[in-house]
This record gives structure tokens, C-alpha cells and sequence, in this order.
């Protein structure tokens, strides 16, 4: 017939156009990447993230080795090119070996960095096995001085002469799983708590909302103390790194639940929460089939937002002596060797873990804010 | 898009959802409905302080509680291991006296109402009452906050406003870099690094509030002189996050505000710039600011907490650290108490303040 006849040809005018539709997530990254510092701090995050999942294959030593030989040993640093007889730069790295100096005032032993002597350093050099992550049989660590018996402490040594730099390494593994493990407990009550007072109004909500403003007037670090003060002393060290995780999540989850409130409470009045109800879903089906994903990655954005607030106080927690113990090693707890100010003077390089913590906590806050932003893809 | 476009929400206790309002904004605060009157609104604010007092109380009973063992036990213990003689007819009395043995309704109501009477029972560390020990410390601890809030603002709004009204300068970049950088820091990393600066380039060794001489002298001009040579570090280092904050918020409602027409008829009338900025934008833009002390007091509390410890300062955190490792609970329940209430009668105090500012606030309107 003539319509048949017709329809090709109209089709053929059309300027092809490449319907491409484009996922919540692929939207989601395309925003994002345009927040620079945003892009930049995600790769500061995954690194970070990737050095505790790698602790120790890592860290040339283990974070409790120590040697009496190289108390408060000052940092040797790295070099990575050598000046060979022709004058000419090679690649070879290598670290100072160290001489003792006499100090004359305070007749102390002091070491000093011998510039003459220089120790080969070695990527992937064999070691003591070891279990990565505590599964993956290892036999080799990223770097290590050839001779194991030659000193090798890039960030310094400590009081008891263990290398900073494994500490550091170790302490990244537990400092930033608390903040995950906090946050994920924190999610949990907050989605729980903050999605039924959001969802269901009414008196339950109001009960919610005056135990969040009640707990947020609250100055909370005596408060942790004091809970953290009540841990029997006896506990194991994973004990205590789960009871103070929980303490944190029991102030934690109060901006969480907020957050997770106010979406219930605006998704509430949209037509297509209206439509389901009227298509008779249950109120679980509604939830978690048309409301949750809509502000899933909203939820994602104010957890990370509240990873770097579960760091911080683990940090401080530890660093006074209530918060994790000491043969754990984490920033806080590795802090705790820098309070004094003759300790300090000496070595100065115990501040390192505090300039993890800076760093960290600027990449996740900036990581955080481009996630939220990038949470409405079809805002501004 | 620059830095300081992105704006990040680096404090936990800022709302993710505009503004600081929260806390004050009494059309959330559904309870009593909406306040007609200033008077009115005063009362409901002050009821609702009494609940949350009596809430704190609870908690801070429930922390002297939470330890294994009572007080008893462990005072009979301390008094035995140095060789002391234990009279029965004391120990009687103490049991008594704070209602031991009895369910824990009885021993908090004898609690409260010891505190309410002003006797917050025996530090049996210090083997003194409480209430000796701790009054010195807690006003030490007020004093340092107090200067740090007045700080905060003497510092943030210069420039804060200076920012706004420079946007995109390099005073605006070098104010925007350095409030990430106060929020990032942590308080008591700061002092370990100011205390390790002013030990290395000047040689002078940071801590303490007075020095041994004053310690106990009278109020005078040289005690006020050194107790500023003293204060000047811990009053900057709890500031420091509190400045960062105040001049992000100051610079986007400053913003905002500027951009309103009023602003550009007050410029086609022929204002001085200084005039148009002061006049109306700034004071509009400071009002939320005043809300921002709601959760910057119980950040403030905290800080100093762990500052003092680090700088050794005579305020209340080194005694409820100690007080606390050594299991003295009643000292650390009345500090853990008191910092609480002192915090939310500032806030509450600051709320006040804002509804008298603010007629927006008072009568709920945006």
C-alpha cells in the first residue's frame, strides 16, 4: 500500500541520532570529573586506601621490630640517583648510613647521616615470609636495603628505634578502616532510625529529631571519654577496636539519620511515591524499590563526608590514651610518642602520622563535597 | 571552577542541608508549636533546656556508673592498700549517703540531689569533695573558650568580608586555602607543632596558664599580662577551626547578600563602598553567624579538652582524663556534667541572643 511505500523514505530524511542513555552512575562520574580537586583527592583516597590494604608489603619492617642500636635515628630519606666516577647521574637508589656524634653540651649520643657511606636499596627484595592482609603468602616486600642487618628508617626511628615509616604504614591500615567501619555502623543506625522517623512522621519523628539535637549539643569528646574510659582493660585488641568503633558510630549516626530524614521527608510528597501507594505496594516495597535509589548517592556522599569526623576522633581518642591500645598501631596511638615537648625537640619526625591525618582528611572532604555535588547529576 | 567554588562541609556538625539554622529555628522545634511573642519564646527555650539538662544528667550518671564495681569498692581497695584502717561505721555512712546497693533510680535521684545542694561527692583520688576541686578548673576552662569565641570573630570577620567582596582575588584563595587547612588540622596536632616551633625558634617551651609564681596570686596587671603570654596558644589553636568555618559561612552569605538589589541602590545613590558593604549586607550576613555558636560551643568543649591536655593547661580536661583512667568517678561525672551544661546554657544563651537580633527567628518566619 502507499503508506509502506511512503515510510522508508520519511525515515531516511531524519538525521540519524544516537539515542545514548546514559546510567545514573555514568552521570554521576561525568559531573564529578569536572570538579578538579575533587578528581585529584579520589586519587589521593585510593592510594591511601590501597597502602592499608598493602600494610605489609609495604613497610620494610614489621611495625614492632625494634633495635636498640637506633633509638630516635633521624630520618635518612632517599635517594634515587647516584653520581658515578665520570661524574655522570645514574640510577641507583640508595640510603645514608649513619655515624654517632657526641653532642658537647648535652653529652648525649646523637646520630648523625654519613653522607659517605651509601646503602643499595632493593624493590622487591626478599624477605621473611609473611601473610599479605593476613591471607596472601609473601616473600618480598616493595623495598628493603640489601643487607638486612644495615639500617633502614626513610621517615626516622622512634624511642625504641622501630622504623616510622612501617608504623605509618601500619597505622594507615587501622586508622582508615576505623573510619569505614565507624561510618558503616553509623550508616546503619542512621538509615534505620532516620528512614523510619522520615517515613513515618508523626510523634516517633519528633522523638528522633530531639535525640539528635539532644546528643549534637552535646560536646562529645569528654563524652567519648568517658564511655571509652568504661572498656575493661583486659579486652583483646580487636575488642577494643570494635567497642570503640561503636562508641563512635553512637554519636556518628545522629548526622546520618538527619540527612537520611530530610530526603524521606521531601521523596514523601513526589508523585511516584503517591503512584506506588495507590498501586497498592507495601510500604518496604516503596522504600527500597522507588524511594532508596533515588537518594542513594546522596547517602554516599554524607558517609564519606563523615568518614574524615570517625578518623579525627579515633585519632584524638588514642592520642589521649582512651581509644585504642598500644600494640595497635594507628595514628592516634603512634601520636601519642610526640605529646612531649623534649621528645619533639629530638624528633620531630614522630609528627608524621599528624600529616597523614591533614592530608587524609583534606582528600576525603574534598573527594566528599565533588560526590555531593556530582549526586544530582541533573542539578545547576 | 576554582577552589574556592567547592565550598566543602568539613565540619560533622554543620548541616548538609543550608545553613546553621537548624539548632534555633523554632518551626522545626514542633513540641510547642510557634513562639508569639519574645517573652514566650525565651520561656519555651528555657523549658526545653531543663529537659535537655535533665537528659545530660542521666548520661553523666550513667558514665559514673558504667565502670565495673562501685565506688565503694574501690575506695575501701585504695584506703586498704595504704594500709589505712577501715571504719565500718564510714563505710555505713557512705553506703547511705549515695544510696549503694539501691536500684539505680534511688542512686541517681540521691545524685542529683546532692548536686542540686551543691555536693557532688568525694574524689577519692584527690580524697577531697568534688566541688574543691573542680570550680577553678571549669572557670579556667570558660575563660579559654570564651576568648577562643571572641577570637574566632575578631579574626573571621575581617576577613571573611574581605573575601566576599574581593571574590576570586589572592587574598580571597589564600583565605580559602587556609580554611581548609584550619578545618583539616587537628586541634591538638596543632599545638604538638606550634609547641615544636616556638620550642625550636625561640626556645621558649609552650603549656600552663601562669607562670609558678602567679599561680596563686590575686587578679592584678602583671598576673593579667602573664596569663596573655601564657593563654595566647591554646586561645589560637581552639579558635583555628572555628575562624575557618565562620569565614566560609560569613563569605557565602556575604555573597549572597551582595547580590541583591538594594545593594546596587545603595551604590547608585552614590554610598562610599565601605558604607554599602557595612551598612546592610554585613549585618544581614552575621546573623546566621550567631546561630553557628549552637555547634561550635560543643566543638569549642571538646577542643579544649584535648588542647589543655596537650599544653597542660589547669582546665577541666586533664583532671577528667585523669580522673577517668584512674576510675575517680565522681570527679569525672561532675566534669563530664558540667562541661555538658555549660555548653548548652551558651547555646541556649546565644539562641537568645539571635531571636533579639533577629525578629525572623523569634516569630519563625524565613
Amino acid at each position: 500500500m502507499a503508506v509502506d511505500t511512503i515510510q522508508p523514505t520519511i525515515h531516511a530524511d531524519v538525521p540519524k541520532v544516537r539515542a545514548r542513555r546514559e546510567s545514573q552512575l555514568g552521570l554521576m562520574w561525568r559531573r564529578f570529573k569536572r570538579h578538579k580537586l575533587a578528581l585529584v583527592s579520589l586519587w589521593v583516597v585510593v592510594i591511601f586506601y590501597l597502602v592499608a590494604l598493602l600494610a605489609e608489603f609495604l613497610a620494610p619492617t614489621d611495625p614492632g621490630a625494634y633495635s636498640a642500636r637506633y633509638t630516635y635515628a633521624p630520618p635518612q630519606g632517599i635517594n634515587f640517583f647516584a653520581v658515578n666516577e665520570d661524574g655522570g647521574w645514574e640510577f641507583g637508589p640508595y640510603v645514608n648510613g649513619y655515624k654517632t656524634e657526641i653532642d658537647p653540651v648535652a653529652l648525649r649520643r646523637t646520630f648523625v647521616i654519613d653522607e659517605e657511606v651509601r646503602l643499595p636499596v632493593k624493590f622487591f627484595a626478599e624477605s621473611k615470609p609473611y601473610l599479605l592482609a593476613g591471607v596472601i603468602p609473601m616473600s618480598v616486600k616493595f623495598m628493603g636495603v640489601e643487607n638486612p642487618r644495615d639500617p633502614f628508617y626513610i621517615l626516622g626511628a622512634d624511642r625504641l628505634g622501630r622504623d616510622m615509616l612501617s608504623r605509618v604504614i601500619h597505622g594507615t591500615r587501622i586508622s582508615l578502616s576505623i573510619g569505614l567501619v565507624g561510618v558503616t555502623m553509623s550508616l546503619f543506625f542512621g538509615i534505620v532510625i532516620g528512614g523510619f522517623a522520615g517515613y513515618y512522621g508523626g510523634w516517633f519523628d519528633s522523638a528522633v529529631m530531639r535525640v539528635v539535637e539532644f546528643i549534637r549539643s552535646m560536646p562529645t569528646i569528654p563524652l567519648w571519654l568517658g564511655l571509652a574510659a568504661a572498656l575493661p582493660k583486659d579486652w583483646s585488641a580487636l575488642q577494643t577496636y570494635f567497642a570503640i568503633t561503636l562508641i563512635l558510630s553512637l554519636i556518628g549516626w545522629t548526622e546520618l539519620a538527619r540527612v537520611v530524614r530530610g530526603r524521606f521527608l521531601s521523596l514523601r510528597t513526589e508523585d511516584f511515591v503517591t503512584a506506588a501507594q495507590l498501586d497498592g505496594a507495601s510500604d518496604w516495597r516503596i522504600v527500597t524499590r522507588h524511594m532508596v535509589p533515588s537518594f542513594t548517592s546522596h547517602i554516599i556522599a554524607a558517609a564519606t563526608l563523615a568518614i574524615p569526623g570517625m578518623i579525627l576522633a579515633e585519632t584524638a581518642l588514642s592520642f589521649l590514651g582512651l581509644g585504642l591500645q598500644a600494640p595497635i598501631v594507628s595514628w592516634g596511638t603512634l601520636l601519642q610518642d610526640a605529646q612531649n615537648i623534649r621528645t619533639l625537640a629530638t624528633a620531630p619526625w614522630l609528627l608524621a602520622p599528624g600529616v597523614c591525618v591533614v592530608v587524609v582528611i583534606l582528600a576525603l572532604n574534598f573527594f566528599g563535597d565533588g560526590l555531593r555535588d556530582a549526586a544530582d547529576p541533573h542539578g545547576r | 571552577m576554582g577552589l574556592a567554588r567547592c565550598c566543602p562541609t568539613l565540619d560533622p556538625h554543620l548541616p548538609l542541608d543550608g545553613g546553621g539554622w537548624e539548632g534555633v529555628n523554632p518551626q522545626k522545634n514542633r513540641i510547642f508549636g510557634r513562639p508569639k511573642s519574645m517573652v514566650q519564646f525565651i520561656i519555651r527555650r528555657l523549658i526545653a533546656m531543663i529537659l535537655t539538662l535533665f537528659a545530660i544528667s542521666i548520661v553523666a550518671f550513667a558514665i559514673i556508673q558504667l565502670p565495673p564495681g562501685d565506688y565503694l569498692t574501690t575506695y575501701i581497695a585504695s584506703l586498704s592498700s595504704t594500709g589505712e584502717q577501715v571504719d565500718p561505721r564510714v563505710i555505713a555512712n557512705l553506703r547511705e549517703q549515695y544510696g549503694l546497693g539501691e536500684p539505680f533510680y534511688v542512686q541517681y535521684f540521691k545524685w542529683i540531689g546532692g548536686i542540686l545542694t551543691g555536693n557532688f561527692g568525694q574524689s577519692f583520688e584527690w580524697k577531697r569533695p568534688v566541688t574543691e576541686l573542680i570550680w577553678g578548673r571549669l572557670g579556667n576552662s570558660m575563660l579559654l573558650e570564651g576568648m577562643a569565641v571572641i577570637t574566632m570573630w575578631l579574626i573571621a570577620l575581617p576577613i571573611g568580608i574581605y573575601a566576599a567582596v574581593r571574590k576570586y582575588s589572592l587574598g580571597d584563595y589564600l583565605a580559602t586555602v587556609g580554611g581548609f587547612l584550619g578545618l583539616a588540622v587537628p586541634n591538638f596536632f596543632f599545638a604538638l607543632i606550634l609547641m615544636y616551633l616556638a620550642y625550636t625558634w625561640f626556645g621558649v617551651t609552650l603549656g600552663g596558664l601562669f607562670s609558678p609564681g602567679f599561680e596563686n596570686a590575686r587578679w592584678s596587671l602583671p598576673r593579667i599580662w602573664d596569663f596573655l603570654s601564657h593563654a595566647w596558644a591554646p586561645i589560637l589553636v581552639l579558635s583555628m577551626a572555628g575562624t575557618a568555618e565562620l569565614i566560609r559561612i560569613l563569605r557565602a552569605n556575604l555573597l549572597d547578600e551582595l547580590k541583591k538589589p538594594y545593594v546596587v541602590t545603595a551604590r547608585a545613590k552614590g554610598l562610599p563602598e565601605w558604607r554599602v558593604i557595612l551598612k546592610y549586607p554585613v549585618r544581614l550576613a552575621m546573623n546566621p553567624l550567631v546561630s553557628t555558636i549552637g555547634w561550635l560551643l560543643p566543638a569549642l568543649v571538646s577542643g579544649s579538652v584535648i588542647v589543655s591536655v596537650v599544653l597542660n593547661l589547669p582546665t577541666a580536661g586533664p583532671m577528667l582524663l585523669r580522673s577517668l583512667t584512674t576510675q575517680d568517678m565522681y570527679l569525672a561525672g561532675a566534669i563530664i556534667l558540667l562541661l555538658s551544661v555549660l555548653t548548652v546554657i551558651g547555646t541556649v544563651i546565644s539562641d537568645i541572643l539571635l531571636a533579639l537580633i533577629d525578629p525572623r527567628i523569634r516569630y519563625g518566619g524565613k
